[in-house]
């Protein structure tokens, strides 16, 4: 929506500036060349067509890999979810149109509705845990104390981990019988017998949203301790001078100073977040019966389990449009903050 | 306005760059291999034996198989999870290998999209082969893939505490029920099964379905039904830990040999690794039927080797041997022993029993064992993804069996 309103506002300007063109022409008289263009000599025009064109070479590059790598990707996508795409299209190149029979089938599955509930709430979860953690231990961190640094450094491994091997570890950590997790609930006496982390429907999603959490906790934390240090050291002098401390500080000072690289942070997180596969399929596969199926990884299920390439690409195109509209968000953020 | 007429000219020629771009490179795919058609020197395959011990046996028996045949041996190994993937990529592009071996339940698959050469073009013998090895193999009546040697799974038990709870080894579910009660105390479970949303957890759970007279094709039936109460009954009464839901086969034989399940169901690649322990010993008896008279019917496991299209008569020819060879007599028996499979010739397969009566009970299976593709062909992916998630639905209580099944055939 916020896309169509900017193109009409500029249609509008545009148009507008159009009319003022006639007008100023109609009153220079019945002489139709505009002023300027008649002044420019043939050789000026044509140097200046040149700067045109190598312009546009520098930017050749960067269209072709653009169209390569991110155009032909995403038009191949939207063109295979209307297509039978199956094993047998990738030998022989034919896949049969079939409207949008990908996507009745796709939405009407039961499915659907869990793994449409099971991503917004691991969408919600993880962002809400990692932005929440992730900025206390920033604003942690703007202290100065010994240690510092090392410890800074110690938190931004979960994000250096391969995925896969993080969510081997934690497979192991919230074993059911065996996990270290239990283990120490045990020895605390909190549960006497072993929590079914990740084998319970009730408790998988937040266990997956929890490991989720730990992974995503590094990046906000990084960018929002950036966003801190850019906060001039005089607003807070000035404000404790005015009796803004602590909480006060954080609410009249920080936050309002922070806001356009919070919107960044969280904007990015949900896109990030919104496409998570290997921690789910390492983790829990999805499972226990769906309970942490998202539309990520029923979209993974479909095309390399089940070889329903078309199907598969529908909800891939489901799951790019919820990202879409959270792109264009980001968009509108990032610009609001370049212009205030 | 103005803009949009500059920029055109530039967008068309770098539309034209982009397409051509395509076309150039396909243009040089297309004359890369029309070129050789002299003689075969060097011949391609790809298979998924990555991993120590089995990638050097396979690679052992290919490069024998190549020297045989006169040819070197280009060998490419990839992870089992990517094999489809990468073949499905390959056959767009047109660089399938020489020689591709595939897991069975995947050949259908890839045999129906026409990327294969049936065996009988090159007068490859599929005589002597088990049943199950054949219809795995088979698609649309003709014979595209040939297995050395196959597995399938069976009831491992832990022979020492067996013996101090007093239990024999249990064959029918009566028997396995009350074995599996008694045998679990404090950390110790008396069974352990993998019941994960993959396709593993569906494998593990086919013995029971099929000795019982189940069948993939509807699964909404009573002896499904009664074979599905069984895994859910050992769930609920804690005999199973409720792990089973997540586990891999590989976790169930580590929870094994840990001693924290006194049985389990695994299939012969576990041994090397069970035998690594000296203190453990262990036995191994058919997974057991519902009633004595029941013959168990046993899901076949293996990997097919096969000849991809690849438009090269000569080179096809001879993968064509390279796949002959792979399956003599010979190599059948080669392999079985050292990777602890099964000949899947039905003469050899009784000789190998006598040899190896550590193997005798999934020599015994595999005259029986059933390919999972059999019936359903390339209809058995999304089957199996039905199998998988009524097993999930019951384990989890959210529906019973009998239920958990319905919806899931009806889905």
């Amino acid at each position: 929506m916020s896309l169509t309103t900017d193109l009409s506002q500029a249609k509008s300007q545009a148009t507008s500036r159009a009319t003022l063109r006639a007008k100023a022409r109609a009153k220079s008289g019945s002489n139709a060349t505009p002023p300027g263009e008649a002044n420019q000599s043939p050789r000026r025009r044509s140097r200046k067509r040149r700067e045109r064109i190598f312009q546009w070479l520098f930017l050749v590059p960067a269209v072709i890999y653009m169209a390569l790598f991110f155009g032909y990707p995403v038009v191949k996508n939207v063109v295979m979810s209307f297509q039978d795409y199956t094993t047998t299209t990738f030998f022989t190149g034919e896949a049969p149109w079939v409207g949008l029979a990908n996507y009745a089938k796709v939405l009407s599955s039961s499915l659907f509705s869990t793994s449409l509930l099971n991503t917004a709430l691991f969408t919600i979860g993880s962002i809400l845990g990692q932005f929440v953690i992730g900025l206390a231990l920033a604003i942690f961190f703007q202290r100065k104390f010994p240690l510092n640094g090392i410890l800074r450094s110690l938190l931004l491994l979960p994000w250096l981990l391969p995925l896969i091997v993080s969510s081997a570890v934690w497979r192991w950590i919230l074993d059911k019988d065996s996990g270290a997790l239990n283990r120490f609930l045990g020895e605390l006496h909190i549960v006497n017998t072993g929590v079914p982390w990740l084998t319970s429907t009730s408790l998988a999603l937040i266990a997956v949203v929890g490991v989720n959490i730990w992974i995503g906790i590094p990046f906000n934390l990084t960018i929002l301790y950036g966003g801190l240090q850019e906060i001039p050291d005089e607003l807070y002098e000035a404000g404790s001078l005015d009796g803004a401390t602590g909480w006060k500080a954080f609410r009249h000072i920080t936050w309002p100073m922070l806001r356009p690289v919070v919107s960044v942070v969280l904007v990015l997180g949900v896109v990030y977040t919104l496409k998570v596969l290997d921690i789910i399929l390492g983790l829990t596969n999805g499972g226990p019966a769906n309970s942490t199926q998202t539309i990520a990884t029923q979209s993974y299920d479909l095309s390399f389990h089940e070889f329903k390439f078309g199907e598969g690409a529908a909800l891939g195109n489901v799951l790019v449009v919820i990202s879409l509209v959270f792109a264009v968000l980001y968009l509108r953020a990032s610009r609001r903050s370049v212009d205030e | 306005m103005k803009s949009a007429i500059r920029t055109r000219r530039p967008l068309a020629l770098a539309v034209a760059a982009l397409v051509g771009l395509p076309l150039a490179i396909s243009g040089c795919g297309t004359t890369a291999s029309a070129s050789s058609t002299d003689a075969v020197k060097e011949i391609s395959v790809m298979d998924y034996y990555n991993n120590e011990p089995d990638k050097s046996f396979i690679g052992d028996a290919l490069t024998a198989c190549g020297t045989k045949a006169g040819v070197t041996i280009k060998r490419e190994t990839v992870p089992g999870k990517s094999l489809i993937s990468k073949v499905l990529q390959q056959s767009s592009s047109k660089t399938l290998p020489d020689v591709l071996m595939l897991d069975n339940p995947d050949l259908q698959q890839i045999a129906a999209t026409g990327a294969l050469a049936p065996l009988s073009d090159f007068n490859i013998s599929t005589t002597d082969f088990a049943p199950g090895v054949l219809s795995a193999g088979t698609y649309k009546d003709k014979v595209y893939g040939l297995a050395p040697t196959v597995n399938t799974i069976a009831l491992f038990y832990n022979k020492d505490i067996l013996a101090k709870a007093g239990v024999t080894p249990p064959t029918t579910w009566d028997e396995l029920k009350a074995a599996a009660t008694k045998l679990t105390s404090g950390e110790q479970y008396g069974l352990a099964f993998n019941a994960n949303p993959t396709y593993e957890g569906t494998w593990q759970f086919l013995p029971v379905m099929w000795s019982n007279g189940g069948d993939e094709k509807n699964i909404d039936t009573p002896e499904t039904a009664q074979a599905l109460q069984l895994w859910t009954d050992l769930v609920k009464d804690g005999s199973v830990s409720s792990s089973a839901l997540n586990w891999t086969q590989a976790d169930v034989k580590d929870q094994f040999m840990a001693g924290k399940a006194a049985m389990m169901v695994n299939g012969p690649w576990q041994i090397p690794a069970l035998d690594k322990n000296a203190a453990l010993h262990y036995g191994v008896v058919k997974i057991p039927v519902r009633d004595a008279s029941q013959t168990a019917v046993a899901p076949l496991g293996g990997e097919v080797w096969t000849v991809p299209q690849t438009g090269n008569k000569a080179r096809q020819a001879k993968a064509a041997e390279v796949v002959a060879c792979m399956n003599s007599d010979e190599n059948q028996m080669a392999m079985a022993k050292s990777r602890n499979t099964i000949p899947s010739k039905t003469t050899l397969a009784a000789k190998f029993a006598t040899d190896n009566p550590k193997l005798a009970t999934f020599t015994d299976l595999i005259k029986t064992a059933r390919a999972r593709t059999g019936e359903l062909g390339e209809g058995w992916p999304a089957q199996a993804t039905k199998i998988y998630t009524a097993i999930q639905t019951a384990l989890t209580g959210k529906a019973s069996p009998a239920d958990a099944l319905k919806q899931a055939q009806d889905q």
